[in-house]
């Protein structure tokens, strides 16, 4: 398969995760919009490594290990941003993005 | 003649006779119908402290007999402190004059308060009845004590507010209402003339102390060749009109006879003890300022009100009134005395007229008291009902008839003398003028009073009704009553003429009696002596005649004179003419003052009004449209910009993202586009 069919997937996921990020009514779903768009750029990582090192070797693994460390960062990401999520609703009671708007003052 | 001693101790004594009743009065006033009995025993204590310390220090006075005794408590309070020319000071002037008058005021003033007691018993202002009362004893003692025309002038003014206010008391009757405005603005016009009076001397001799200002006179005579300069003689006739007033002399005794719409008590106090008093007390502290043609005027003021009074006196019917028109003719007599030069006859007149006009007038507060009318017509034989009454008035009224050993017999035989060694030594009928009207009131005198001891308490009474339900008076309206005719009796024995003689001495202008005048003093007391005997019992003879043994009528002889005594019973209608003249025209000047304040002070005040009511609608135009205007302007179109920003600050991190994602987007356009 060749190499645009890949980033075409990864603009998608891109393009959905924002779209979910900006428009979705439920915080949750936000977070999870995050995850697309960082799944997206590691699609990307991936996909350029296999292009740029199709025999394998070291060039190969350094795109796959930026993929592991975005992985990883999700994964801190995630923690933290489930916690504030939470923080958020016991202090709005909703997990509504729209309803809080305590950034105006 | 030893000479008396005055330290501190006196001088507070003295001072406090006046500031006693002055602090008597605010207590009253403020707190004395709170207290038990409405707090009358407030005032009536005070005047009983201030009548003790007078009489002391008098008595002290009298222990070491020196007439001519005079002591200072100079600048005791400064008012207007400063330099010698611009500063007024008050203090103490204490001489037989003021001993005297101390003494009298206090005591008679005391026994009026007393009077009151049981006259003003259940009266509606029983409280401030007393409170004024009060504030008029401390005006007259005040007045006496005082060592300076200006803290006289404040007491002399105290008085005429206080006479305005007793008089007035009952205020709900009109015709009271009227007679104590008429009482304030009659003296008013002696009371401005008095003031003009002041501030002349002040401006020439600048200082208010009598002392000082009578060792200036003798230096003012001197320097202007031993006549009288013009601005001195105008001074002493100011002066004197202030005394015309408050005495109630012609042409400004109108207002003495009203101010019977007064209680009797306060009729009692202004007749003997205060306010006329006062007239008479400053004609004789001023007489160095009387010229000698001004005091001629003087006599012959005070001796025509003498006869005057006394003929009017003679036709009323009203008690009080007659009283009242005695009042205007002693003290006429007083004055008449003064003028002529006899000083001391008029003062010594002065403090026994105190003592029995009081006595007559609580008398017949007594007599008015049991009957409830003050018409002699509807009395008559009270005299079985109210023995201590009857018997007080009758030795008051011979003392006023003249009558010998009685105290107005000293007194009058004094004046009189005085008046015919006045006419002797000029020998001319201007001179001679007052001695013959003198002589005639004196007549009248006994005649009119007998009148009225007659009508009220002899002869059979007119009225059954009132007689029955007559009945004496309780003590404290009689003891006060013996204590005065006690002193109409001896006052004339207790200090004579001589105990007032120093005053007159020294002065420039007066006769020392030595020589030709001395025998002319001599002749002239014999004749006064007689003659005044003579007058009185004529008077009193013809009084027997007509209203006891009826051997004529009066009302035949009314009706035989009528035009003439229809004229006299109208007081020669003087109040009427006063109210076609001077009140008219005092009313056309205000109509004429209104009008002028109407149209031209009005309109002049309309008229800047208007001009800076339509400069302030400019003003207040162009404040509105074109400054509110352009602060408006910068307003709104803030406003408005901030309602543009505030759409993007939404608040909601959703937005937020959108418009970072349209940014990003933006930028790549132009970049790729750039490319």
């Amino acid at each position: 398969m060749s190499l645009g069919a890949y980033l075409a997937v990864a603009t998608a996921l891109f393009v959905l995760g924002l779209a979910m990020m900006i428009a979705r009514r439920n915080l949750l779903y936000v977070l999870m919009g995050i995850e697309l768009i960082l799944n997206a750029a590691n699609l990307n990582f991936v996909a350029f490594a296999r292009y740029a090192a199709p025999a394998g070797g070291e060039a190969a693994l350094r795109g796959q290990v930026f993929a592991l460390i975005v992985i990883l960062l999700a994964v801190a990401e995630a923690a933290v941003a489930l916690a504030i999520v939470l923080h958020a609703y016991s202090l709005f009671d909703t997990v509504r993005p729209e309803e809080p708007d305590l950034l105006r003052e | 003649m030893a000479d008396i001693v005055f330290d501190g101790g006196d001088f507070a004594r003295l001072a406090a006779v006046p500031l006693i009743p002055l602090g008597a009065f605010f207590v009253q006033t403020l707190v004395g119908r709170f207290g038990p009995r409405k707090g009358d025993w407030i005032p009536v204590g005070a005047l009983a402290i201030a009548a003790a310390l007078g009489i002391f220090e008098f008595a002290k006075c009298l222990t070491v007999w020196n007439p001519g005794f005079r002591v200072e408590w100079k600048e005791a309070f400064d008012w207007i402190p400063g330099p010698a020319e611009s500063r007024a000071s008050f203090g103490i002037l204490y001489d037989n004059l003021s001993a005297t008058m101390t003494a009298a005021v206090g005591l008679i003033a005391f026994l009026i308060h007393l009077f009151s007691v049981g006259y003003m018993h259940g009266d509606r202002r029983y409280a401030s009845f007393f409170a004024h009362l009060c504030l008029f004893s401390f005006g007259m003692l005040g007045l006496v004590l005082s060592d300076n025309f200006l803290s006289f002038f404040a007491c002399w003014e105290v008085m005429g507010l206080c006479s305005y206010l007793l008089i007035g008391h009952f205020s709900e009757k009109p015709s009271a209402a009227a007679a104590c405005k008429k009482a304030f603005l009659t003296t008013r016009i002696g009371d401005v003339c008095l003031f003009l009076g002041i501030a002349i001397l002040w401006t020439r001799l600048h200082t208010f102390r009598f002392t000082e200002l009578w060792d200036a006179v003798p230096r003012v005579l001197a320097e202007n060749g031993g006549a009288y300069p013009g601005w001195l003689v105008t001074a002493g006739l100011l002066i004197f009109a202030g005394a015309v007033g408050k005495s109630a002399q012609f042409p400004l005794h109108v207002w003495l006879p009203d101010a019977m719409e007064g209680p009797t008590p306060v009729s009692a106090m202004i007749h003997a003890a205060t306010m006329v008093a006062a007239g008479v007390f400053l004609t004789a502290r001023a007489f160095l300022f009387l010229s000698p043609e001004a005091r001629i005027a003087v006599a012959l003021v005070g001796s025509f009100t003498a006869i005057f009074a006394a003929t009017i006196g003679i036709c009323q019917t009203d008690i009080k009134r007659v009283l009242a028109y005695s009042t205007v003719s002693q003290l006429g007599f007083m004055i008449a005395g003064i003028g002529v030069g006899g000083i001391a006859a008029g003062l010594f007149h002065m403090v026994t007229h105190a003592a029995f006009k009081a006595c007559l007038f609580l008398g017949s507060g007594s007599v008015i008291h049991a009957v409830h009318t003050q018409e002699m017509p509807q009395m008559g034989g009270l005299r079985r009902r109210m023995p201590i009454t009857y018997g007080t008035m009758l030795v008051s009224t011979l003392a006023i008839a003249g009558v010998p050993l009685f105290a107005g017999f000293y007194s009058k035989d004094a004046i009189l003398s005085s008046t015919l060694v006045h006419a002797m030594e000029h020998g001319s009928i201007l001179h001679a003028l007052p001695a013959i009207f003198l002589f005639t009131a004196a007549g009248m005198t006994a005649f009119y009073m007998f009148r009225l001891i007659l009508l009220t308490f002899h002869g059979e009474p007119r009225d059954a009704h009132k007689f029955e339900h007559a009945h004496e008076s309780p003590w404290v309206m009689t003891v006060p009553l013996t204590i005065l005719g006690f002193f109409a009796v001896t006052g004339g024995w207790i200090f004579g003429e001589n105990w007032f003689l120093e005053l007159g001495k020294g002065l420039p202008g007066m006769v020392v009696a030595e020589g030709e005048a001395a025998h002319h003093e001599h002749e002239a007391h014999g004749i006064a002596m007689w003659g005044s005997i003579g007058v009185a019992g004529a008077g009193i003879l013809l009084a027997f005649a007509f209203y006891q043994w009826r051997k004529f009528s009066a009302a035949a002889w009314a009706e035989r004179w009528g035009p003439v005594h229809r004229w006299v019973k109208n007081k020669y209608y003087v109040d009427e003419f006063y109210l076609a003249t001077v009140v008219r025209f005092v009313m056309f000047l205000t109509a004429v003052q209104r009008w002028f304040d109407v149209w031209i002070v009005d309109g002049l005040v309309n008229l800047v009004g208007g001009i800076g009511r339509a400069a302030a609608a400019v003003s207040g135009w162009f404040d509105r449209w074109v400054v509110d205007g352009a602060v408006n302007l910068v307003g709104w179109l803030t406003q408005l910009w901030g309602g543009v920003a505030r759409l993007f600050q939404t608040g909601r991190v959703q937005t937020y993202v959108a418009w970072g994602v349209a940014g990003a987007v933006g930028a790549a356009s132009v970049v790729l586009w750039m490319a």
